[in-house]
């Protein structure tokens, strides 16, 4: 089961990163300047790491990856995010 | 929001074959809104934890809700929530999850909502939200799926229609019932045309189902008129 699925699904890990709900904050993607939700982000959920990539060029706009207790958020695909409160 | 909670399986309904209703009893949830989901968290003997997202379809304040499951071929959850669970057992869920793919009853704008599969469960929860805040706003659903046995929610569905206040209209991919007047055949783009509140209507639209399912559907909205700022996806894997 490798098929990618959305933001939707990652809302309860970025709540825990964020301390809110991201599905509705929006981010620039570098590569292509697609703005989109979160929930509109491709997910690809692999052990150990989830990468979210651009609906519309798959650049890898961030990956959260857990590793020994501890969890590494990489968002260096985004240019910036909106974080709505 | 983000805490774990534990949730009581009150009951237990089949929807299909590969399928069942979960009413879970959640102290400490605090309602959820129509399309929002939850988390379910499970833990083996030897501490090793398996978490996925299910849409909860149904919606309102109070502590009970409901998810429904369909099992995955060799999935880690979902076979253990549709055959091995009974009455009275726990379960961890944390949410209610979600404000983008989301219907609120201060929406006046018509609504179109297209499922495939099991993917109809967070649209469900936003037809019981209509009726139960008597909305006046169009509300329609086209509902993609394999076969009559394997609808969802099929009575509540029939009493939605007949109440007149929303529109449903179904296509089978591989099965029809026996009087039906089309051949059973995969969603086409003139069926969503024919079959969906039209572009000129500017309807906010919510397709949920297998990721293929949605990606080629949003694709046809778009080809068909629909501004894509007005479509709300949610994918959840799958074939």
């Amino acid at each position: 089961m490798t098929t990618h699925v959305d933001g939707n699904a990652i809302a309860g890990v970025l709540m825990e990163i964020f301390a809110v709900d991201m599905t509705d904050s929006r981010g620039e993607c570098t590569t292509c300047g697609d703005v989109a939700p979160f929930a509109d982000t491709r997910v690809f959920m692999q052990a150990p790491g989830i990468v979210v990539r651009c609906r519309s060029c798959g650049n890898v706009l961030a990956t959260i990856i857990d590793e020994d207790g501890h969890r590494r958020i990489n968002l260096q695909g985004m240019a910036w995010l909106d974080v709505a409160h | 929001m983000s805490a774990w909670l534990i949730g009581t399986v009150q009951g237990l309904r089949e929807e299909t074959p590969s399928a069942r209703t979960l009413h879970l009893d959640v102290p400490g949830w605090m309602g959820n809104e129509a399309g929002q989901h939850l988390d379910v968290r499970l833990t083996a003997e030897d501490g090793y934890q398996a978490a996925r997202s299910y849409s909860v379809s149904t919606a309102g304040s109070g502590q009970m809700l409901e998810i429904s499951v369909d099992q995955l071929e060799n999935g880690e959850v979902s076979p253990y929530l549709v055959h091995g669970l009974s009455a009275g057992d726990k379960v961890e869920v944390r949410g209610p999850l979600g404000r983008w793919f989301v219907w609120r009853p201060t929406q006046t704008e018509p609504i179109q909502l297209i499922g495939g599969g099991s993917g109809v469960a967070p649209l469900r929860a936003m037809l019981r939200a209509h009726e139960m805040a008597g909305s006046t706003a169009p509300m329609r659903l086209l509902y993609s799926v394999r076969s009559p046995r394997a609808a969802f929610y099929r009575d509540e569905f029939a009493r939605l229609a007949t109440s007149g206040s929303v529109r449903i209209d179904y296509v089978y991919t591989r099965e029809a019932p026996p009087d039906w007047p089309m051949p059973p055949g995969r969603l086409s783009k003139e069926q969503v045309a024919v079959l969906t509140i039209p572009p000129d209507k500017t309807p906010t639209v919510y397709v949920c189902g297998p990721t293929s399912f949605v990606e080629t559907v949003a694709d046809w909205l778009v080809e068909l008129g629909h501004d894509p700022a007005n479509i709300r996806t949610e994918r959840f894997g799958g074939k």
